[in-house]
């Protein structure tokens, strides 16, 4: 393995909230220096003054292995995510059949083993066929290598279910994903109510639907004690009970999607099926108040919550088409919008991309730091570019962004001190 | 003549001239329908295709009716019975036909927005007749037309639209374009039953009937939509009747010359009291069938000649 090292750098240093120039060497597939002279051999690539970064950690892509491989396969996901800047993929297990036995673990591991330029990482369903009846062998799926519990967006009704399935995980020590939403009220949902819903004469639920959820499951990690993570909260309603779980001193994390950051139920406006989403995109106001809750830490993670859908899911009527967008290749230039909006700055969006999630799930990266894996993402966050969806890497071209003038480009992506991706 | 648009897909875009313009020449179509000889020639030679994904009686045959008194060639596509069962999407449905060339497009679909994603796929002007819960414009322009004959004009009125708002896709077209003209508009219904985020609609709304009635100039009943509800909007049907049925005693709450609408098919004695929708002296119900007609005749006429101004257009264009 060469020996990089990479100079006139603008380095992002998320735990330390700085950003600094100088040079990062990789070697052996960890930073093995910063601001150090050139190794004899090392290879020098000239960053010529943009940005270095921790890679992203995205926690909650959606890949079609196995059972919807024409959605997106390993392959595909892993080219979208060096495209993206993304190197760890946490993969959810909605898939068909759901990953719930060890036996569907190693099955995907193994497949996505030499599949993926990036490193890709496998939640299981917390519980069987992710149908909230059972819980799944959540021992053997832990030494099988699953990384989280989560049956995404399929919410148990039964809180007994739930509670044993949360204390089981908790003597494991193993997190668990919730989806907060109450599903009697969202289901069927297309959109958020409101003035706007009722216009368009969509199926709508109330904003409240997600705090009931919210709350719901924070009442069972304080029964339980399980290390609790929620995947996403998107309105200001959720956000003070979030807040005071935390200052309670539950284990409770909780993250949001880039799209809900970046776009508003306004943007249903022409029943365009690529802003269809789960749970749907929310007022204005809500908008501001998550990206006030991720600069201020609240919210800890961003996600792109990746979801391809094949062009026949999307070409119905808004109410029967499928919900999701893919985003792992947006979900850096969609970030800039933050920045340049003057909303959260470089490091702390670093923050909520990188660090923390991979803090949450116990992995090393998302640090620049000294002996932290080689896994960063150079881009310029002023480029300017028109999102043309088929250019994409991902096999389904569904972003909500196709079209639009977006600015922030990777430029190039290195996992494990290797590069993976050159713009 | 003021009238631009390309497509009728719901009143949401039309400016308040361009209704003016549709109600104008509907009235000369009123006119024609009532002669024993009611023919026209201005669609003549044009092809109008009515694609009804949803069943409908009153409305298909209106359209019929409009489309062949203005010399049509008509053809009605009932499409709850074909290709789409068989797994076609709607998107397919609309492209195969649009190879055929027709010239008007009459839809009706049961999902909010079917209609628009069609419009944005085909090449001919396309009639909204009501999409899900979204918008049925040529409902709203037939009752703007009948309360305009009856009460001589379309501005500063009272009208209280009542019953199931939350489904309602007349009720939402009528909003609209009552106030874009300029009325006070009154909702009155059961909690369960108004749309969201009604507050920030600048409408009054009412639960209790009596109220909301005092001193409306128009009455709008609307169906309750039982095959659009998921159970539990309302406790019974007798209680609705009770509290929110149109009878002669909650009507002596209107102005004594209001009138009564319903836009059809009524469920006497569930939201209407069977005598007083038949009371030729308060309910205008018939009049609302004999306007749809010559509002729809209006309506392709108009976009008819949209229709051959873009062509003449394009055929000019590609000489030069």
């Amino acid at each position: 393995m060469t020996t990089l090292h990479l100079t006139h750098a603008r380095i992002i240093d998320p735990e330390a909230g700085t950003i600094t120039q100088g040079s990062v060497t990789l070697a052996k597939g960890v930073i093995a220096a910063i601001n150090g002279p050139k190794p004899k051999g090392a290879t020098e690539i000239d960053c010529g003054n943009h940005h270095l970064a921790p890679g992203i950690v995205d926690i909650g892509v959606k890949i079609g292995e196995p059972g919807e491989r024409h959605r997106e396969s390993f392959r595909s996901a892993g080219l979208a995510a060096a495209a993206g800047g993304v190197t760890t993929l946490i993969a959810r297990p909605d898939t068909a059949p759901a990953i719930d036995t060890p036996e569907t673990l190693e099955f995907v591991t193994r497949r996505a083993l030499d599949a993926s330029p990036v490193r890709i990482r496998h939640m299981a369903a917390l519980t069987k066929g992710r149908e909230g009846r059972e819980m799944t062998e959540i021992g053997f799926l832990l030494d099988a290598g699953a990384i989280a519990f989560t049956d995404a967006f399929a919410v148990t009704q039964d809180a007994k279910v739930l509670s044993r399935a949360f204390t089981y995980a908790r003597s494991l020590g193993a997190l668990v994903i919730g989806h907060p939403q109450d599903p009697g009220l969202s289901k069927g949902a297309a959109a958020t109510s409101g003035k706007f819903a009722s216009l368009r004469g969509l199926p709508a639920v109330s904003p409240l639907a997600e705090r009931m959820g919210l709350e719901r499951d924070l009442a069972l990690v304080e029964m339980t004690g399980v290390r609790y993570h929620a995947d996403q909260i998107t309105t200001a309603h959720a956000l003070p009970a979030l807040q005071r779980a935390k200052e309670s001193g539950l284990d409770v994390t909780a993250g949001t999607s880039i799209h809900h950051l970046t776009l508003n139920e306004i943007d249903l406006g022409d029943y365009r099926t690529f802003f269809k989403l789960t749970p749907p995109l929310r007022s204005e106001e809500d908008r501001l108040a998550l990206v006030e809750a991720v600069a201020n830490g609240t919210i800890d993670c961003i996600s792109s919550m990746h979801t391809p859908a094949d062009e026949e899911s999307k070409r119905l009527p808004f109410e029967e088409a499928a919900a999701g967008a893919v985003a792992l290749e947006t979900l850096l230039p969609a970030a800039m919008r933050l920045y340049h909006a003057g909303h959260i700055d470089l490091p702390t969006l670093f923050r909520a991309l990188s660090l923390n999630p991979a803090r949450r799930l116990g992995l090393p990266q998302g640090r620049m730091a000294i002996g932290a894996p080689a896994d960063l993402v150079l881009f310029d966050p002023d480029a300017p570019f028109l999102m043309d969806r088929f250019k994409l890497q991902s096999k389904s071209k569904n972003t909500p962004f196709d079209g639009q003038r977006m600015e922030g480009k990777v430029l190039a992506t290195f996992v494990n001190g290797t590069r993976v991706h050159t713009a | 003549m003021t009238f631009r648009a390309r497509h009728l897909l719901g009143i949401e875009h039309l400016a308040p001239l361009e209704i003016t313009t549709v109600l104008d020449l509907a009235d000369r179509y009123v006119d024609l329908n009532r002669r024993t000889v009611k023919q026209s020639d201005v669609l003549a030679g044009m092809t109008q295709i009515n694609m009804f994904f949803e069943n409908s009686t009153r409305t298909q045959a209106s359209f019929e009716l409009a489309g062949k008194r203005l010399g049509a060639d008509v053809m009605n596509m009932s499409v709850a019975q074909s290709s789409v069962k068989k797994g076609e999407t709607l998107i397919d449905t609309a492209m195969t036909l649009n190879a055929m060339h027709p010239d008007l497009l009459v839809v009706r679909h049961g999902a909010s927005g079917a209609v628009n994603l069609l419009a944005s796929k085909v090449n001919c002007a396309v009639l909204n007749a009501g999409d899900g819960r979204h918008e049925h414009p040529t409902q709203a322009l037939l009752d703007a037309l009948t309360i305009r004959r009856a009460k001589g004009r379309i501005q500063r009125l009272t009208v209280a639209i009542c019953g199931d708002i939350a489904h309602s896709r007349v009720a939402r077209s009528n909003l609209i374009l009552l106030g874009k003209m300029e009325n006070r508009i009154r909702l009155i219904g059961p909690p369960t039953l108004m749309p969201s985020g009604i507050g920030e609609f600048g409408v009054e709304v009412h639960d209790d009937m009596r109220k909301g009635l005092e001193g409306a100039d128009v009455v709008m009943m609307l169906r309750l939509q039982k095959e659009r509800m998921d159970g539990g909007f309302i406790p019974s049907e007798r209680e609705y009747y009770h509290r929110y049925g149109l009878d002669a005693d909650k009507l002596s709450h209107a102005k004594p010359d209001a009138i009564v609408m319903h836009p059809g098919p009524m469920n006497r004695g569930v939201e209407i009291d069977g005598d007083l929708a038949d009371d030729i002296n308060r309910s205008v119900i018939q009049d609302q069938v004999e306007m749809g007609v010559a509002v729809r005749m209006a309506c392709m006429d108009l976009l008819a000649r949209n229709l051959r101004l873009e062509r003449g257009r394009k055929i000019v264009g590609t000489m030069v």
